[in-house]
């Protein structure tokens, strides 16, 4: 497995460290409004401080998620990188949250404009 | 690149355990400083009841780093109050990804009197004895002591499951003395209902911890050790405050009949901004 990737940057080749099992997965709430509307808090609470409200970062320390590399991730690309986290960067593992809140945060990320 | 590595932090409390004796791999994000105060009550045998109180800042220094700072004091009835002393430890997660087993590395230094209650850890024969001591005569002993700890942590589907192995040493004199501790937790409900509240279901997490004493290099048996079950309970107030609350009892004779701990936590984030020497530091 190659080294693990430092963020949601542009950079779309850092995906191919996720396990293919991990990249074929689907989110199991994908599309579901109630799954939106719980990932949208959990966002909030969890994600908003360094994403920015709209997960578009500050353009300098605060990373955006709207890239070009999060958009051409899979869901279980996504989930798996919330799960392993960056510690090297700053970024915690979420493995602790429930996996469906994972997946909630994921169906939320996806109905951003 | 570099610019969009550093602070990616998420701050909050939901994930934190509800455990009072046992530690998870989950460590404090970088940056977060949280002031926890761990209440443990309880009446001893032939002794008066007591109320201990460590006040606990943790404070985040690295995504794989946490440091703590533990003060420690107890009240005993008919007795006094006295202060005990304080506790430096720190946290390390040698590797930096998730695995099915996750270890961390915990180092901690001790400089408390014979007067704590706190009990934050049970090793080698400490026993219910230990804790009717009056306080005039327990706090002349000062103990320097040293303390190791591999923790062993999984999150399994929506489950932790943690084990804690135990050495400490008196740096002055004494032997070694083990325990370990062991912890199972799980939210009440997995998915978020994606409403503000307070009293709902995913705001509790439940499970229980078990924690004893394993003897020590002179006697390493399990004969006169102290062992307790605690079920334990997290409810978190807000995403920045959590309640924990475990009524644990002994299950041997050597063991305090019951301990009814409380612990209230708050988190600060982005405290490190007051302490970043310059700007874009990468943490």
């Amino acid at each position: 497995m190659k080294p693990v990737f430092a963020s949601w940057d542009g950079v779309t080749s850092h995906w191919e460290s996720v396990p293919s099992r991990d990249h074929a997965r689907q989110n199991p709430l994908g599309g579901k409004p109630e799954a939106v509307a719980g990932g949208s808090l959990l966002y909030r609470n969890h994600c908003q401080q360094c994403h920015g409200a709209d997960a578009r970062g500050d353009g300098q320390k605060k990373p955006s998620l709207h890239t070009e590399s999060v958009r051409s991730a899979t869901d279980g690309d996504l989930e798996w990188f919330l799960r392993q986290g960056d510690l090297r960067h700053g970024m915690p593992s979420w493995s602790s949250l429930p996996q469906g809140q994972r997946w909630q945060i994921i169906a939320y990320l996806r109905s951003l404009p | 690149m570099l610019a969009f590595t550093v602070c990616l932090v998420f701050p909050a409390v939901a994930q934190d355990k509800p455990y009072f004796v046992t530690y998870s791999h989950d460590l404090e994000e970088p940056g977060n400083l949280e002031i926890e105060t761990k209440s443990a009550l309880a009446r001893p045998e032939r002794g008066h009841h007591f109320g201990a109180l460590a006040t606990e800042l943790e404070y985040g220094a690295r995504a794989w780093w946490t440091t703590e700072l533990y003060l420690d004091g107890q009240a005993t009835a008919d007795d006094s109050a006295v202060y005990t002393g304080f506790r430096w430890e720190n946290r390390f997660r040698p590797l930096l990804h998730e695995y099915p087993v996750n270890p961390v590395l915990y180092v901690e230094f001790e400089n408390i009197t014979g007067a704590d209650k706190n009990i934050l850890e049970v090793v080698g024969h400490d026993a219910e004895s230990d804790l009717v001591v009056p306080n005039a005569v327990s706090r002349s002993e000062h103990k320097h002591e040293g303390e190791l700890k591999l923790i062993l942590s999984s999150n399994i589907h929506d489950w932790n499951v943690s084990e804690n192995f135990i050495a400490e040493k008196n740096l002055g004199h004494a032997p070694w003395e083990f325990g370990y501790a062991l912890g199972i937790a799980r939210p009440l409900r997995s998915l978020s209902s994606g409403r503000e509240c307070i009293f709902c279901a995913e705001k509790f997490i439940a499970g229980i911890e078990g924690y004893g004493g394993l003897g020590d290099t002179w006697a390493l048996t399990l004969h006169d050790t102290s062992h307790y079950l605690a079920p334990v309970m997290g409810w978190e107030l807000s995403a920045h405050m959590r309640l924990s609350f475990s009524p644990g009892f002994g299950v041997t004779g050597t063991s305090v009949d019951q301990i009814y701990r409380v612990g209230l936590a708050y988190e600060f984030k982005d405290m490190d901004k007051m302490f970043r020497s310059r700007r874009g530091e990468v943490r």
